[in-house]
């Protein structure tokens, strides 16, 4: 049930370790961004879940990366190297951005782990991608296999993506709760919801999510008045005091694009015949990473099309500092909301984001948001 | 009197009057009307050398324009600030900052307004570089298109023979769709031949770079880093032309006899060093300062592979000019020959492109490579604000130079950005690590 979510967030390490206990015949891998394919994972009995910080200040990743690098790859390698993930059999990651790929590299020189790399495309519009990353998986397939020790069948690929698109499926539904005039669940549950089924056995946040779809959230209210509804986008986000926050203060989060929330799930894998390009071609069509967004701007049609499905007056663009494949986008998508009239309101986050000086600034976004209402 | 005796580089002025060509075949490119295109120089260049074009490469313009903000801020600082005026984030690329900054103002480093291409073409390399054009085009109105780029993995890791050809192969098409793509935009029939001697050029022109950096293992030094920087500049520029294998074969005989006459380019060579990621162009004058304690800087993988083409010899266990591909015994007839051995050549041979990618324990050993056979006592590793590319594995590089006794210097600074640089405290850092190594003021 939608607590559940909240309760795998804030003990995601306990959780793990108890699940291990009772899955002994299981491997755990650690990955470090969205776009892992978590299908070949569940098929070769190797749990993904997803690394991300702590929110806490530390002071282990300094002789390791550079100032310039963006606080949420130093807030992960903190937790590496602090041997939070140490029930990791592995860390795993596809190429993505250079900062996260540093964290790895990093938690790889220094932590001695086993380690995947999947050099995934990065211009997805391209049609000669698939071929090619149809065969880089078969090649990942391959070294799980090797490693797990567990041959993958078709069958053991088609449960993989059933577990994974179910996740994908629910999910999706929960967010189509959220376009009602007073949505039966906040942006803060819905982050704890995408969050836990990042960090824990899908399997079992299945049963959780189908659960408060069927039982809990039919009729109910988030809160009694919804207040503005604003949407979400931006760098890696799971910063749950800001979102409370924003939340209390008259308005309700009613849609994201994030790799922690929509974008990690938007789109399920489409039938055929090979699994390798089914499984391929299901991450190529996904709601793009920016640094994956070229040569045309796909991500500005999708996010104009969520912000006015889900109704919003407004959207709050939020980047983690130096986060460079954010910032790259930051002008198109500012310009993309203003042409549809969505007003924007820019803030970039650290690994602890100052609440107070932020809440000054989501209330006097939220006054011009509401004011224009009266005019 | 030096240690060494010392002369003037004979293929100094040759090297700088081929520089000028490039900016003034763009000049009259923009003025006639005829056809431009721009992307990053770091990227296949020889592939829109199908069409008679001027190249503008967007990493050696920013330099350029960071170079002249010593005399005129408007180009360093005047640039950045018209970028972050149109509210781009202040702490992405320099080299980006200043070419949305130039493009903005409608200003050209090299003498009236911006020259807009036809089209922009960008591989993508490290996160900001398929990016950047895609913004350039937004704002210029023209078409846009990338070409993916994703390196073979280094040595170290064993890749295998399967994953490489997957990488070639989606190299290759994409050439292949990419010419379909700019002979539609430009509306003009793309030359195989034309093409296809830009391929043989550029591989050459690289190779023989490599080759030059070759000769740097002697001791002294035949070139420091200070010159390089002048000379590698035409392999980055042009290296898909015939002037390029020119200027090199010329400038490989001269430092050949240099070094057979144990010709120096710092008289009072003493200690050897190299640099990590791009200098910061605005004050060069860093370089000069080492020299005073009798050190010089004689390379850096980046110098060196920018523009080098470099192979790993699994016998030897070192890196070695790559062979281009008449060296290697192959002829290429047909454009598809042409796209699959160039992507070859990028995935394999581009050392330094490979390294923005992938740090770690590759780089390491790369890095470990120059040191034993440049006979290198110390490196000064630039923790550049202004580049992501080089900048990754920065830190790491420090810790593996440290653990293993060899002497690094860091320093904090920006290739482009003057505003992140403080020369004192630079100056200062160097002072105190000439003393950690034992070295005075001559
Ligand atoms: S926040 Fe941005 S820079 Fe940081 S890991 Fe995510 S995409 Fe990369
Ligand atoms: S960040 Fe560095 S490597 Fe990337 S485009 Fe800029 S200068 Fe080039």
């Amino acid at each position: 049930m939608i607590e559940d979510f909240k309760k795998i967030y804030d003990n995601r390490h306990g959780y793990m370790k108890a699940w291990k206990e009772k899955n002994p015949d299981w491997k755990v891998l650690g990955y470090m961004c969205s776009y892992m394919p978590e299908e070949i994972l569940y098929a070769a009995k190797v749990l993904p879940i997803r690394m991300l910080g702590g929110h806490e200040p530390q002071n282990v990743t300094e002789p390791h990366i550079m100032g310039m690098f963006c606080p949420f790859c130093r807030d992960v390698l903190a937790q590496g190297l602090l041997g939070k993930y140490d029930y990791c059999d592995a860390i795993g990651i596809t190429h993505t951005c250079k900062h996260i790929n540093q964290a790895y590299e990093s938690l790889v020189l220094h932590r001695g782990v086993d380690h995947f790399f999947v050099p995934t495309p990065n211009k997805m519009q391209a049609k000669q991608a698939l071929p090619y990353y149809a065969g880089i998986l078969k090649i990942f397939k391959e070294q799980l296999e090797a490693w797990s020790g567990n041959k993958i069948t078709d069958d053991d690929l088609k449960r993989g993506i059933a577990i994974v698109d179910e996740n994908r499926r629910l999910m999706r539904q929960v967010y189509e709760t959220r376009k009602a005039d007073n949505p039966p669940i906040s942006g803060l549950d819905s982050m704890y919801m995408v969050t836990a089924s990042q960090m824990y056995d899908k399997v079992e946040v299945n049963k959780f999510i189908d659960e408060a779809l069927k039982k809990e959230l039919p009729g109910r209210k988030a809160k009694d008045d919804a207040g503005i509804r604003l949407m979400i986008l931006g760098s890696e986000d799971d910063d749950t005091e800001f979102i409370k926050m924003v939340e209390a203060c008259g308005s309700t989060l009613v849609i994201d694009d994030h790799c922690t929330g929509s974008r990690y799930f938007w789109n399920t894998t489409e039938p055929g015949d090979d699994l390798m390009s089914v499984i391929a071609d299901r991450y190529l069509k996904r709601p793009p990473c920016p640094i994956k967004d070229m040569p045309s701007r796909s991500r500005i049609p999708h996010i104009q099309g969520l912000a006015k499905e889900w109704d919003v007056a407004g959207a709050i663009v939020i980047q983690q500092k130096f986060c460079d494949p954010h910032e790259l986008d930051k002008v198109a998508m500012v310009n993309a909301l203003k042409a549809i009239d969505v007003p924007t309101l820019y803030l970039e986050f650290d690994v602890t984001v100052p609440i107070g000086p932020f809440r000054i600034r989501v209330e006097a976004f939220l006054e011009t948001l509401g004011s224009e209402d009266l005019f | 009197m030096g240690i060494y005796k010392t002369e003037p580089l004979k293929c100094w002025g040759k090297a700088k009057e081929l520089r000028l060509s490039v900016y003034e075949g763009i000049k009259k490119a923009r003025d006639n009307g005829t056809m431009i295109v721009a992307g990053g120089t770091e990227s296949a260049i020889a592939l829109p050398a199908g069409f008679d074009m001027d190249f503008l490469g967007g990493e050696p313009y920013g330099a350029s324009c960071a170079f002249a903000g010593v005399q005129d801020t408007s180009w360093n600082r005047g640039l950045m600030e018209a970028s972050e005026a149109a509210s781009y984030p202040r702490d992405m690329c320099a080299y980006m900052r200043i070419g949305i900054g130039s493009l903005l103002s409608d200003k050209f480093v090299f003498g009236g307004k911006y020259p807009v291409p036809t089209f922009n073409l960008q591989t993508h390399i490290c996160d900001t570089h398929g990016k950047w054009y895609q913004i350039m085009s937004d704002i210029e109105g023209v078409p846009y298109n990338v070409l993916d780029y994703v390196p073979y993995e280094w040595e170290t890791e064993n890749e295998s023979e399967e994953s490489k050809r997957l990488k070639r192969v989606y190299m290759k098409d994409q050439m292949l769709e990419l010419i379909d793509w700019m002979e539609k935009v430009s509306g003009k029939k793309f030359d195989d031949e034309k093409f296809i001697n830009a391929v043989n050029w550029e591989c050459e022109s690289t190779s023989l770079w490599a080759q030059c950096c070759m000769v740097n293992q002697a001791i002294p030094a035949v070139m420091d880093e200070k010159m390089m920087y002048s000379l590698y500049i035409i392999a980055v520029l042009m290296r898909q032309q015939k002037a390029a294998v020119e200027f090199y074969k010329v400038l490989l005989d001269e430092l050949k006899d240099r070094a057979a006459r144990g010709i120096a380019a710092f008289e009072n060579e003493k200690f050897r060093m190299i640099h990590d990621s791009q200098p910061p162009w605005h004050s060069l004058q860093i370089f000069r300062y080492l020299e005073q304690f009798g050190a010089v800087s004689i390379g850096a993988h980046y110098s060196f592979s920018l523009s080098g083409g470099w192979a790993y010899d699994r016998a030897q266990d070192k890196y070695l000019p790559a062979l281009a591909p008449k060296e290697a015994g192959v002829t290429l007839s047909t454009r598809e020959e042409a796209c699959d051995w160039y992507s070859e050549w990028l995935l394999a041979y581009q050392t330094l492109l490979r390294s923005l990618r992938y740090s770690g324990r590759g780089k390491h050993k790369r890095i470990q490579d120059i040191i034993d056979n440049w006979k290198i006592d110390g490196m000064m590793i630039h923790l550049n604000r202004g580049c992501e590319g080089t900048a990754v594995g920065q830190m790491e590089l420090r810790r593996y130079l440290s653990d293993r006794g060899i002497p690094a210097l860091t320093y904090e600074g920006n290739l482009a950005d003057v505003r992140e640089f403080d020369l004192e405290r630079t100056i200062d850092k160097i002072d105190t690590f000439m003393e950690t190594v034992g070295l005075k003021k001559i």
